[in-house]
């Protein structure tokens, strides 16, 4: 952490966007990370994503666990809704929120401890359940906050930073997701930017769990020679399949595309996604060759990055469950309270 | 783009906008830190090693480091940099021990032929090492344009003679009320050098109808030399100055101080093409002076014998969108009614004491033909410095050309080289105090420029020699201090520590920082993280990064020196290290490259 605030002054030729905000508009506090740390690069990410889509910070509701990667919401949007849950039950804090306020935008920012580890459980659910949201997790292989114990991503063979070598398997978020049926999912770096901000816009406007696994370094505990989550590692292995060009409703798609190169994907907002194919032999609709793609990959010590998969069709759970377009809040009391007489109706079925 | 060479001083000398603006290379970054710590007397003597009268120079600089100020791009106002040169001139204690001595005699006689700035920096930075100064200086007084020219209100006999007796009392062989009437003469008291400082000293005149047909026109440089010495005390109610240039602006404000109630100085062209620096026009026309516009001076009109007024053609001018006057035309006529007329349209350098057949040889403008880099003419061993080398500029050249010319009298009366001069040399060194602190106030101090406080208007025109500008107070100093960044407080960058993490790219307040494939530098200036506009300033690219082989690029227009960078870096790649300018004066020519002694 840094003594003094960021200064408020800014570069006076800075884009604005639709609200007519710049970027440093969508900041926040000062972070207090490790100087270095990959979470503070994926903020810079998310601001520019955010900023990018223009969404108003009073639209966007920012939640998270606990961890390192669970301050990152305090990072950006300060404008912004936010709730800081207990240690990986944010996916059910955001479920209860999403379901009774289904028009903001919401983000949940994890890391492999309180998705893999301890909300496990919470996270499975909340891809089942096609939670309408932004799911982020700044994997680093580490429980950083209390001082660099391998956590359930760490890959066999990564070794400590005192060089004991982990032997169990690692959970791997994006596999985990395409058997439960997520919708979208995807890897990235946290320093690959150029990769990372299409990836969260896509994310932000996909509507259902948009899983976004960002290998994230751990600088003080996870960027040594060894460890398989460094900065250094992730560089060498790097191994992007599907780059996803973004194209606003209001655009067109411009770029050319190689035949059988590129695939456009029709986001519900009208806005689309071309996925464009960087690695040869990749299909992004094939969910069983994916998984083996990636199961390979994995076993050949290969960082596959990029939308993996993404499918608009399955419906999310206000349309699973019929739930209200209109947040609670802004329904009038007659319509939230049906009154006594339903209840006592209500209380008749089970006497 | 080729990776910037930073072992080059010019670089990281041209971050610091100010000391690269200031012909004598001022370190202003590290005298400002030097008043905010309350160490006036090392901030006086800091100066004093550049540019010589610091006391002066606080007062009536023309301030070319203010311009270019890096806040004035940030916000609107630059550091008032030359006003806290004057709190460090107030307020600094005894110096006098600290003042450089005439050293032990080395034979060498050296003549300077007038006594104003640039003369006194030759005796100042010679009569260390040893030689005997020879001042010749027509005038009973020393000081040159700086005490004829400058009104008193604008900078007080005591301060411009204080300054000046440091060097005259350090053992000068002044010689007043001695014009050199020859320079074939001099020539032949065999002096080893001699150096003509004899500034700018005619007025240029304004050959119109009627000119010579009153006694109530005056050239302006002359008018104010005899109210400086008291042998004009009085002038009309109505009076027209001709010209808009500084001398124009002291020339108004003296006429107000002399009885004058009316004062319009004329300009021929808009505002925008004035001469004068924006706070000499504003502190003219505080004192009510009319500034008046697009009139081209025709004729002086005189009715019976007496000075009545001017004729004028009104002027229209067509200028385009980059401010350039495209079209001229004359759209009337007018008359201005006047008691005096002041012309203050210009200065040039008069050499009739100088024979042409001496083999000093003179342009074909009747310039002497003067060395850049050496100040020396076609004459071997005579050098000039000040307006009477290059035509009229300011005091800080006029210093700044007394050190180069040192250097190469020294050099010539050492049979060496005279274009054989050391290099500007810098020293680097790590800012850092603590894991976030840092040996400077780094943080971003939002307070506006201060403004100087003025005598009454009442009270101000009681007297001839009141001093307009009372300087900052305490508080004023100590807030507008704090506005300097520092740029002297580099960000240094080591590429082969960088892991990419970006860290520095976000938290950088103004995004100056882009890593990013290299490219031409037309191109890359078009995808930093924002836009590089100003082609002024350079942009940073550094060699290629390890895991990547991108590049990191700096764009170093806006940049506030907050550390922050350094701060966010991981792996130390970033440093903020101060950097102090060596700048070469004849000492160090004459002490075989060894590095110059510490002064503060």
């Amino acid at each position: 952490m840094s003594y003094i605030s960021k200064p408020k002054i800014s570069h006076p030729r800075l884009p604005k966007n639709e609200l007519g905000l710049t970027a440093r508009d969508y900041e926040g506090g000062m972070s207090t990370l490790c100087a270095g740390c990959g979470h503070d690069s994926i903020t810079g990410a998310i601001v520019q994503a955010v900023f990018e889509l223009s969404i108003p910070p009073h639209g966007l509701a920012k939640l998270s666990g606990i961890g390192c990667s669970s301050k990152t919401p305090a990072y950006f949007a300060s404008e912004s809704h936010g709730f800081n849950s207990v240690h990986g039950r944010m996916p059910s804090v955001a479920t209860g929120a999403n379901a009774v306020n289904g028009q903001l935008k919401y983000i949940g920012v994890s890391g492999d401890g309180d998705t893999l580890s301890i909300g496990v459980g919470q996270f499975i659910h909340a891809v089942r359940r096609n939670v309408n949201m932004l799911y982020i997790i700044e994997n680093n292989g580490v429980y950083g906050l209390t001082k660099g114990q391998f956590s359930a991503s760490a890959d066999i063979g990564s070794k400590a930073k005192k060089g004991e070598e982990n032997l169990q398997p690692p959970i791997d978020a994006c596999l985990s997701a395409l058997t439960l049926g997520g919708t979208f999912i995807a890897r990235s770096f946290s320093g690959d930017r150029d990769q990372l901000v299409p990836i969260l816009k896509a994310g932000l406007i996909h509507n259902g769990f948009a899983l976004v696994d960002i290998i994230s370094p751990c600088v003080t505990f996870n960027d040594h020679e060894g460890s398989t989550k460094s900065y250094e590692f992730t560089r060498q292995h790097y191994h992007p399949v599907i780059h996803a060009d973004f194209v606003p409703p209001s655009e067109e798609i411009k770029a050319k595309y190689e035949e059988g190169e590129a695939m456009p994907v029709k986001l519900h907002d009208g806005t689309q996604i071309v996925l464009r194919k960087v690695g040869k032999g990749y299909d992004p609709t094939d969910r069983g060759a994916i998984f083996h793609y990636l199961d390979e990959h994995q076993k050949a010590g290969e960082i596959v990055t990029g939308l993996l998969y993404v499918d608009e069709a399955p419906p999310d759970l206000h349309a699973v469950n019929n739930l209200s377009s209109t947040p609670l809040a802004s329904l009038s009391n007659d319509q939230l309270c049906p009154g006594n007489a339903a209840l006592q109706k209500l209380q008749a079925r089970f006497r | 783009m080729r990776p910037t060479d930073t072992s080059n001083p010019d670089y990281f000398h041209k971050v610091v906008d100010c000391q690269w603006g200031c012909p004598a290379h001022t370190d202003v970054p590290e005298y400002i830190r030097m008043i905010a710590q309350a160490r006036f007397s090392d901030a006086y003597m800091l100066n004093r090693v550049s540019n010589v009268f610091p006391a002066i120079l606080g007062r009536v600089c023309d301030r070319p480091c203010e311009p270019v100020c890096r806040r004035g791009r940030i916000e609107d106002k630059p550091v008032a940099i030359c006003r806290l040169k004057r709190v460090a001139a107030d307020n600094r204690g005894d110096i006098t021990d600290r003042l450089p001595r005439a050293g032990p005699k080395n034979g060498k006689r050296i003549a300077c032929i007038g006594a104003g700035c640039a003369s006194l920096t030759v005796a100042n930075d010679l009569l260390p090492l040893g030689y005997e100064i020879v001042m010749f200086e027509k005038l009973d007084c020393t000081g040159g344009l700086m005490r004829s020219n400058i009104p008193a209100f604008r900078l007080p006999v005591a301060v411009l003679d204080e300054e000046i007796n440091y060097i005259v009392d350090m053992g000068v062989d002044l010689r007043l009320n001695s014009p050199i009437d020859g320079m074939e003469k001099l020539l032949k008291e065999n002096f080893d050098a001699i150096f003509v400082g004899t500034g700018a000293p005619r007025g240029k005149e304004l050959n119109l109808p009627g000119r010579h047909d009153s006694e109530h026109i005056y050239i302006g440089i002359d008018w104010l030399e005899s109210v400086a010495f008291e042998h004009t005390d009085k002038i009309g109610k109505k009076v027209l100055i001709i010209g808009v240039g500084n001398t124009a602006m002291d020339c108004c404000r003296t006429s107000l101080r002399l009885g004058a109630d009316e004062v319009r100085v004329m300009a021929r062209k808009p505002r925008g093409f004035f001469k004068a620096s924006a706070w000499e026009l504003d502190d003219a026309e505080e004192e009510n002076v009319e500034i008046v516009v697009n009139h081209s001076p025709t004729e002086f009109v005189i009715e019976n014998g007496k000075l009545v007024g001017m004729n004028f053609d009104l002027m229209e001018y067509d200028i385009d969108d980059k401010g350039r006057i495209q079209d001229t035309k004359t759209v009337g006529e007018q008359f201005l009614p006047c008691d005096d007329v002041i012309l203050a349209i210009g200065q040039e350098n008069a050499f009739p004491w100088i024979e042409r057949d001496i083999g000093l040889e003179f342009d074909q403008w009747d310039v002497p033909i003067v060395d850049k880099t050496t100040y020396q003419s076609t004459l071997e061993g005579v050098f000039f410095g000040g307006d009477a080398a290059f035509g009229p500029e300011n005091i800080i050249w006029a210093v700044e050309h007394g050190h180069q010319a040192s250097i190469s009298i020294h050099k010539h009366c050492h049979d060496e080289s005279l274009t054989d001069r050391l290099p500007f040399a810098m020293n680097l060194s790590s800012a850092k105090m603590g894991i976030h602190e840092w040996s400077y106030s780094n943080d971003y101090d939002v307070k506006e420029r201060r403004l100087m406080p003025h005598v009454s208007l009442k009270e101000r025109f009681e007297k001839l020699n009141i001093e307009v500008e009372l300087g900052f107070s305490a508080e004023q100093a100590a807030t507008e201090v704090e506005r300097c960044l520092n740029c002297d407080i580099q960000t240094v960058f080591t590429d082969n520590l960088c892991i990419e993490c970006d860290a520095c790219i976000d938290v950088c307040p103004v995004d100056c920082l882009t890593i990013t494939e290299n490219g031409p530098e037309e191109e890359l200036r078009t995808r930093l993280t924002a836009p590089a506009t100003n082609l002024d300033q350079d942009l940073f690219v550094s060699g290629k990064l390890p895991q990547t082989g991108r590049v990191m690029v700096k764009d170093e227009d806006l940049c506030v020196h907050c550390s922050l960078c350094a701060e966010r870096c991981p792996t130390a790649a970033w440093d903020m290290q101060k950097f102090t300018l060596e700048i070469p004066y004849v000492e160090d020519e004459a002490a075989d490259g060894l590095p110059a002694k510490e002064v503060a």
